[in-house]
């Protein structure tokens, strides 16, 4: 009996030392916008080949979720394609949290549309009044003789939020539009629709799409950094308090030139240096 | 061990009052949880705005509440996707049930239920690479994201519960009704519809309420297929934005126990209605024309 005892004790102690081990080990979580995932993840990838030591889990849900987490203190990063909102802070604050911005990189959003479409520029009120339902054919802008089908994001997404911001100057989407959930559904729809416009981050265009210049700027890393584009937003990333240990860190490799900033503009996002 | 015989079947009878309990518990819990978060919405919109209010702009400001046009979405694709699926589903049971031989019946029976596993996702995709471009085409349409093709989806997702449902149904009308039925000299043809058809209608029935039920509260199909505008469609090529398709679109995004996320979760709390009806409907009817013996008739 007392054998038996001994034995249970001490899986238990092994059990709980590695335990105890596993949580100290240096870990830091990141959540939040679909959008800053990919950006998040290649700096991650990076960071942990450098230090072996520390373990980075990233998972999207969205800026709305990320935000909670910091909120609820289950995260360490927030990514987030939109600026936290008054309600929001005033939660954090409630729960004795201090959300701080980081703004890693800019997304620039260009308008896109059917490769076989004769349309090349677009004027941005030409881009509002397709938005609000009022020119329906491509023909009164120059083009075929065809119906203009309106894809948009949803009117929760950051995306969203920024064409409703830079293109539509608060009025609404009319409510014809039809609403995709993501970027890479928006490509897919217009690349298959001779009469689709719709409107996706530069990181998503690709050569099944054809971008479109607006008042005849070319959407581009330049032209975002100069600020002759206008469609375009910073993203962010919230840590809870000024971050230290980790956290800061990775912050720092994050906002480095040759570091994270080098892979920003690889996945296709424009970097805060240029 | 000591314990007496009464000891222990008293002991398992509590272990498995408890195991129902739980879960009876977790679903209430759910459901409680749905109505305390969807709730406070109606602090901001009165019910009428929102059930028949015709605008969904959630985040703008002033923001509006109107799920109409969700509701109308909704309530199309259903009742298309049942015209579709109905009569395949329905007719394929009769098919499988009474016409087809005792072999085929084994090896396509399976068949159709194994549609039933295809996950949504593959579905909505097929719908949105293959079927849309091609009604696209074909009607010459504006886009093929709309109220048809999605209904069309989900036809694909219901006519196995539909068909597998029903199929039993009528399989297990008592055989010596039919043998009466044509030794009266009435043709096969006529058996299936004046005597067997009758005689599994409550059957029948479930199986179509429990398909649709499906159609209703399928989400990713809808997502993908239905297009996604908030608008009360005019044709059934017009696209549309289901109850489900806007909960899973927008939830992630919505500002934790904002007015959009109370405003979802109330679209769930509709939903969750709408399918609470239909189940309730099935279970009515399979209850009140029971399939009792050779007296149903």
């Amino acid at each position: 009996m007392k054998k038996t005892q001994r034995i249970i004790l001490l899986v238990t102690g092994i059990f709980i030392f590695l335990c105890i081990n596993l949580a100290w080990a240096d870990s830091i979580v990141i959540k939040g916008s679909t959008t800053v995932l990919p950006i998040a993840q290649k700096i991650a990838e990076a960071y942990m080949k450098e230090n072996p030591d520390i373990s980075i889990s990233i998972s999207g849900g969205g800026s709305g979720n990320g935000i909670k987490a910091i909120i609820d203190g289950t995260t360490d990063i927030a990514n987030s394609s939109r600026f936290i909102k008054d309600k929001e802070i005033k939660l954090a604050v409630e729960k004795g949290r201090y959300p701080v911005p980081f703004s890693v990189a800019y997304d620039c959003i260009v308008p896109v549309v059917h490769l076989s479409n004769l349309i090349n520029n677009i004027t941005m009120s030409q881009l509002k009044a397709i938005y609000k339902g009022e020119i329906t054919n491509w023909e009164q802008i120059g083009g075929e003789d065809r119906r203009i089908v309106v894809i948009s994001r949803d009117t929760s997404s950051g995306t969203y939020e920024v064409w409703e911001k830079k293109v539509m100057k608060k009025e609404r989407v009319y409510p014809g539009a039809l609403l995709q959930a993501s970027n890479g559904a928006i490509v897919q729809i217009v690349s298959k629709n001779k009469n689709a416009i719709g409107y996706i981050g530069i990181g998503y265009v690709d050569d099944t799409v054809k971008p479109l210049t607006v008042n005849g700027v070319v959407g581009s890393v330049e032209t975002t950094l100069s600020g002759e584009f206008f469609i375009s937003r910073p993203l962010y990333m919230f840590t809870n308090k000024w971050p230290v240990g980790e956290t800061s860190k990775f912050i720092n490799y994050v906002l480095h030139p040759e570091n994270g900033q080098r892979l920003v503009k690889e996945a296709g996002f424009v970097p805060l240096y240029y | 061990m000591g314990f007496t015989q009464k000891q222990k079947e008293k002991f398992t009878h509590f272990v498995f009052f408890l195991v129902a309990a739980a879960s009876v518990a977790i679903l209430f819990m759910i459901t409680l949880f749905l109505f305390v978060e969807g709730i406070p919405i109606f602090e901001k919109v009165s019910l009428k705005e929102f059930l028949f209010g015709n605008y969904w702009y959630p985040t703008s400001e002033p923001a509006d509440f109107g799920i109409f046009p969700l509701i109308i979405g909704s309530i199309a694709i259903t009742i298309t996707s049942a015209l579709i699926s109905i009569p395949l589903g329905v007719m394929s049971a009769i098919y499988l049930a009474e016409i087809a031989s005792a072999r085929l019946r084994e090896i396509v029976k399976p068949i159709i239920e194994l549609m039933a596993s295809l996950p949504s996702v593959v579905i909505g995709f097929f719908g949105m690479i293959v079927v849309a471009p091609v009604l696209q085409e074909t009607f010459d349409i504006a886009t093929g994201l709309n109220i048809f093709n999605a209904s069309l989806m989900l036809a694909f997702m219901s006519v196995p519960t539909i068909c597998s449902l029903s199929e039993d149904a009528i399989y297990n009308v008592p055989v010596n009704l039919k043998e009466a039925s044509l030794a009266l000299g009435a043709t096969q043809l006529d058996t299936i519809f004046r005597v067997t058809l009758p005689a599994s209608i409550s059957g029948i029935s479930t199986a179509i309420i429990l398909g649709m039920s499906r159609a209703i509260g399928e989400t990713m199909v809808v997502l993908m297929v239905a297009g996604g505008a908030a608008m009360v469609p005019k044709s059934i090529f017009d696209p549309v934005r289901p109850l489900p398709a806007s909960i899973a679109a927008e939830m992630a995004e919505a500002p934790y126990r904002g007015d959009h996320y109370y405003a979802l979760f109330a679209i769930g709390i509709v939903l969750f209605i709408f399918t609470f009806i239909f189940n309730l409907a099935a279970d009515y009817i399979s209850n009140k024309c029971k399939q009792t013996g050779d007296a149903t008739l």
